[in-house]
């Protein structure tokens, strides 16, 4: 069932008897070898810190939140589990399901400079204008004449996690047919979305000018991706940066999607390890049963609606204890490129698909984390 | 024949092939013999291969230009030439002018004809000017009626037209051509424009789905075309690689479409307008009231409208523009600040060449990068807070090498901020570099630390005089301030004891600390600002008993600026009578009359280390140095010791033995005299300010 070789990837699932004993066994063996730093002592001196901010500019502001990010624990060591929240429930469900099961590139933002949310429909104008310009470069183009292609700028109303955050908005690209039939808006060719989402540690740092939306999700061609981004950049001075995910990250994501809890289970948790050898790489690829990693989860989990980084770390360690125990290799030696689970599943490229749309907000939640985390 | 030849030729080489191309014109083809042919080709390989690596200056495009159309060689050499008439910077409007005016004499091919008109839509943007091509437009818009020239003499219009060039005649041979030729894309796109500029002239109906209306006249040229747009960028111009190749197909995808990591300088009219409605292309042209960006040249013409200049779209355009830091320096914009900073730290995280394993072929770029930055932190005598917080997270990773002038002229332009907030960010990470490197890194850190206590010295005695303390952003108190201040320098003392222990008590070493503490003894004095800190034992005594007399020097030069800051504080001390928050302490005092007793102990009484310094008397025995007490002044010390031979050698040449001890009395002031004669001016000061010379030994 297992071959691990160069090129193939080693694919096997869990057979659900090793479940009851395994699980037993590994959490013994990780009780005593789990090492998690507490809490470093520097957080001790943000009450000093706070001093600085009276009457402090938004650009210091701006300083001092990135001298805390760089000095302390680069993440906070535990995060709320993903929540069903109250303001998701007017979201229009169709847009939802429209921007659920795609694969989404992820990218940063910085703050947009004069975005106004009464002016979607010149911008629409505007930024089709550009793209024909772009696509007949040297040549005149009208703002509101018409192109083969339909630009639409939309609210997203209600996808945010508190009041303050600022509403996201989604770009589509759709090709008009050349027909004047009766199905004259195409297909769509590009889409993308910006949003924010518990996204005060940013929201503070900026004056009314700015309008915060750290993250960006594209699907499409990149070439579109870079001519859309481009419009963006000149027009509001912000600036798209692509946001990997590094392993780290993806296994918080791994054990706070397995810690959600789902009426039924839509996919199998899978891990994608990779090891950097040549002259081809070998990827292992690691399947569970999700009751099995829910089972895993709840073993190791101890904070009530939390997940600290301890738990992390132990959940992890058992999947790699195990995976040694039979098949004598290290995992915690290779990188982490891939987590999937009924949640969610993320790539390290910074790729992402999210499959349930009770945990939409939450997911958002911790990717606008990682945005932020990127600009500061 | 002189006539004929060029006055200037291009700089980047190929100039006696020019010249030879020149003569040749004149000499026309009536003597062609195949050693001629082997030459002429040497001589366009030449030039093909400078146009490509370099361009060509505007001279050399002129002469080109000439043999080219006059089709003296022959379609297939004018051909070859025309493909390498590739612009170094820009193209000059003349040529271009005497270049149509050869089209009219007829002596060159419709293939060439063809060709040059291609040339000249790709090359458009790059010529200086087009009021006197356009004077010519009645001739272009003739050649229309030549099939093969018109789809590339349309685009050379469509580039052109103003206005004032639609014409009611013109618009009528435009429909006639239409009705002849057919619905032709190219006519298309001109009589579109004619519409556009003067929609009552034309009553037909165009069609409204856009096209591709000319072919690409560029593809000859495309590489060459993107180097030339990236060296008229630069605010040097500078040998370029040229892109060739799909090895660069990522960065230009991670770059998205911009040539440059600093964005052009475009006005902003888009977000502001964008708001009204019913904009049209008219609309922005004409539009009027503020002042545009691109118009912006003069130091005078900033102040006229620095009232309604338009910012930038991308704040990160002005880094390159002198005059648009002058408006950002005085700007109380918070949100200018705040674009310029979010721009700046993220280019300067994507383009970090030390975040990425495989991609050191971009170093260039990012060093040119960081030079811009740093360029624009000198003359806004100012650091970006930016740079500051990309040192936070790349200093951890940096290697100590990549671009390490730049990283390290950054580190002297950190803002002011406290000491020990910033320590563990980045000086400690500084530091592990610093041990572990070689003398010479950090004799550069130690330079940097100099520039940065400079920069945050000038910023605070600014700081103190043009506003009331308290406002002070960091710092709520002066006394805060010049805490950090003095943290850094006793940092500075720590690190330098600690690489003189490591690197053996190097002298080079020990002249770029002494470098240091010249800034750090004048502080009180030349900044205004209330503080003095002395240098750590571990460098006074090092540079007290050092071997090198330049050393000694500096180090008597370093204390006489302690003792006349320290006069000078004491004075006003007194003066002010009340005590304030910024009377030294006496320790400060005691510390430096306590070295300034060893001083003149070792230089001038020979009695060194009378209080604090045990020495075992056997150990000297053994030594033998038992009068260790006596052997130690101006003429024993280590590093005037030859001094002080060459003294008696020079004055008593007659002497067979050199006796040292001689140098005493009368000669002790004549040797002191010869001592100052050769150089030795920071000991002049120092036994000027320090010694009573009623004291002779």
């Amino acid at each position: 069932m297992l071959r691990v070789g160069p090129g193939l990837a080693a694919d096997f699932i869990f057979c659900p008897v090793v479940r009851s004993f395994s699980l037993q066994y590994l959490c013994l063996e990780t009780m005593d070898s789990c090492d998690t730093p507490e809490s470093t002592p520097r957080q001790r001196a943000s009450s000093r810190l706070k001093d600085y901010f009276i009457g402090a500019t938004p650009l210091q502001k701006r300083l001092e939140s990135v001298r805390r990010q760089t000095s302390f624990v680069p993440t906070p060591p535990r995060r709320k589990i993903p929540q069903c929240s109250q303001l998701q429930e007017d979201v229009d469900p169709q847009k939802v399901a429209f921007l659920l099961h795609k694969q989404w590139t992820l990218y940063s933002l910085t703050p947009l400079y004069k975005f106004s949310y009464t002016n979607l429909k010149e911008y629409s104008k505007l930024l089709g204008a550009f793209i024909a310009a772009e696509k007949q470069k040297g040549l005149a183009v009208e703002v509101g004449e018409d192109f083969n292609i339909k630009v639409i700028f939309s609210a997203l109303l209600g996808m945010k996690g508190t009041q303050r955050d600022p509403e996201a908005f989604l770009v589509q690209i759709l090709s008009k047919s050349q027909l004047p039939s009766e199905n004259r808006e195409g297909k769509v060719l590009w889409t993308g979305w910006f949003c924010c989402i518990f996204g005060d540690s940013l929201l503070e740092t900026v004056s009314e000018d700015f309008t915060c939306l750290p993250l960006f999700l594209a699907n499409g061609a990149e070439t579109n991706t870079a001519m859309i981004g481009t419009w963006f950049q000149k027009t509001f001075d912000c600036y798209f940066s692509p946001l990997a995910i590094n392993a780290y990250n993806l296994s918080w994501m791994a054990a706070m999607w397995t810690a959600c809890k789902m009426d039924h289970y839509m996919a199998t948790t899978e891990f994608l390890w990779s090891v950097p050898c040549s002259p081809q790489r070998l990827d292992i690829s690691y399947a569970i049963h999700p009751e099995d990693a829910k089972a895993l989860w709840d073993s190791v989990h101890k904070t009530p609606g939390e997940v600290t980084q301890e738990e992390v770390d132990l959940f992890m360690d058992c999947l790699y204890s195990h995976f040694h125990r039979h098949f004598k290799i290290h995992l915690s030696a290779t990188r982490l490129v891939r987590v999937s689970t009924s949640v969610a599943s993320a790539h390290t490229d910074g790729k992402i698909k999210i499959l349930c749309h009770k945990y939409l907000i939450g997911v958002l939640a911790y990717l606008t984390e990682l945005a932020i985390f990127q600009i500061e | 024949m002189r006539r004929a030849r060029p006055a200037h030729l291009n700089p980047g080489g190929g100039v006696g092939t020019l010249e030879a191309l020149g003569t040749r014109r004149v000499l026309g083809p009536t003597k062609t013999s195949r050693s001629k042919d082997k030459t002429l080709e040497k001589h366009l390989k030449t030039v093909e291969n400078v146009a490509w690596k370099n361009g060509l200056a505007p001279e050399g495009i002129d002469v080109l230009l000439n043999v080219a159309l006059s089709g003296k060689f022959g379609s297939a050499v004018s051909t070859q030439i025309l493909k390498c008439m590739i612009p170094a910077t820009l193209i000059s409007e003349d040529s271009v002018v005497k270049a149509v005016s050869w089209l009219c004499v007829g002596r060159c091919s419709g293939n060439t004809k063809v060709l040059f008109y291609r040339w000249l839509v790709a090359m458009f943007d790059f010529i200086d000017h087009k009021e006197q091509i356009n004077l010519l437009y009645g001739f272009f818009f003739a050649s229309l009626q030549d099939d093969a020239l018109c789809p590339y003499v349309c685009h050379l219009l469509y580039l052109l037209t103003k206005k004032e060039n639609v014409k009611p005649f013109r618009v009528r041979k435009l429909l006639d051509l239409q009705a002849k030729m057919g619905m032709q894309p190219h006519l298309q796109a001109l009589l579109s424009l004619y519409k556009f500029f003067a929609p009552a002239l034309i009553s037909v109906s165009l069609p409204v789905r856009r096209k591709i209306y000319f072919k690409n006249s560029e593809n000859l040229w495309k590489t060459a075309l993107l180097a030339v747009r990236q060296r008229n960028q630069r605010p040097s111009p500078e040998p370029l690689k040229l892109m060739l190749g799909p090895a660069n197909a990522r960065p230009v995808k991670r770059k998205w479409n911009s040539h440059s990591v600093i964005p052009v300088l475009n006005s902003s009219s888009c977000s502001k307008e964008c708001g009204k409605k019913g904009m049209s292309l008219s609309d922005y042209l004409s539009s009027n009231g503020s002042f545009p960006l691109e118009q912006l040249k003069s130091f005078p013409q900033l102040l006229q409208n620095i009232h309604c200049l338009e910012l930038p779209s991308q704040m990160g355009a002005v880094l390159n523009n002198s005059l648009l830091l002058h408006y950002i320096n005085c700007v109380k914009d918070e949100s200018v600040l705040l674009r310029l900073y979010h721009w700046l730290s993220q280019t300067l995280q994507e383009e970090c060449i030390w975040y990425k394993v495989d991609n050191y072929e971009h170093g260039k770029e990012f060093t040119n990068f960081l030079d811009t930055i740093i360029r624009a932190e000198c003359f806004l005598q100012e650091g970006f807070y930016s740079c500051e917080a990309f040192m936070y997270k790349s200093l951890p990773l940096w290697d100590g090498l990549c671009c390490r002038s730049q990283f390290l002229q950054l580190v002297s332009w950190i803002p002011f901020s406290s000491f020990s907030e910033v320590k563990p960010l980045l000086f400690d990470h500084l530091a592990q570099l610093f041990f572990t490197s070689t003398i010479y890194f950090k004799c550069s850190v130690l330079q940097s630390l100099k520039e940065l206590l400079q920069n945050w010295l000038l910023c605070l005695s600014v700081d103190i005089h043009v506003k009331p303390v308290m406002n002070s952003p960091l710092e709520t108190t002066l006394g805060g301030s010049m805490n950090s201040v003095s943290e850094l320098i006793r940092y500075v003392g720590w690190l330098s004891t600690t690489a003189m222990r490591l690197e053996s008590n190097s002298t080079f070493l020990l002249h770029f600390i002494l470098d240091f503490y010249e800034k750090v003894c004048d502080v009180y004095i030349s900044y205004n600002l209330p503080l003095v800190v002395l240098f750590p034992p571990g460098i006074f005594y090092s540079a007290l008993l050092s071997l090198d007399s330049s050393i000694l020097n500096q180090l008597c030069y370093i204390m006489h600026r302690y003792r006349t800051n320290l006069t000078a504080a004491k004075k006003n001390e007194l003066v002010q009578k009340t005590k304030s928050e910024f009377n030294f302490s006496n320790k400060t005092y005691q510390e430096f009359n306590h070295y300034l007793t060893a001083m003149v102990g070792c230089l001038w009484t020979s009695k060194p280390f009378q209080k604090g310094l045990y020495i075992d008397p056997e150990v000297l025995e053994k030594a033998g140095v038992a009068q260790y007490k006596s052997s130690l002044n101006l003429v024993y010390h280590p590093a005037l010791l030859s001094y002080a031979a060459s003294f008696l050698l020079q004055e008593w040449p007659e002497e067979r033995t050199v006796n040292l001890s001689s140098i005493r009395g009368k000669k002790w002031n004549w040797y002191l005299d010869y001592l100052f004669s050769e150089g030795f001016q920071g000991l002049k000061l120092f036994i000027r300010s320090s010694i009573h010379r009623s004291s002779v030994p």
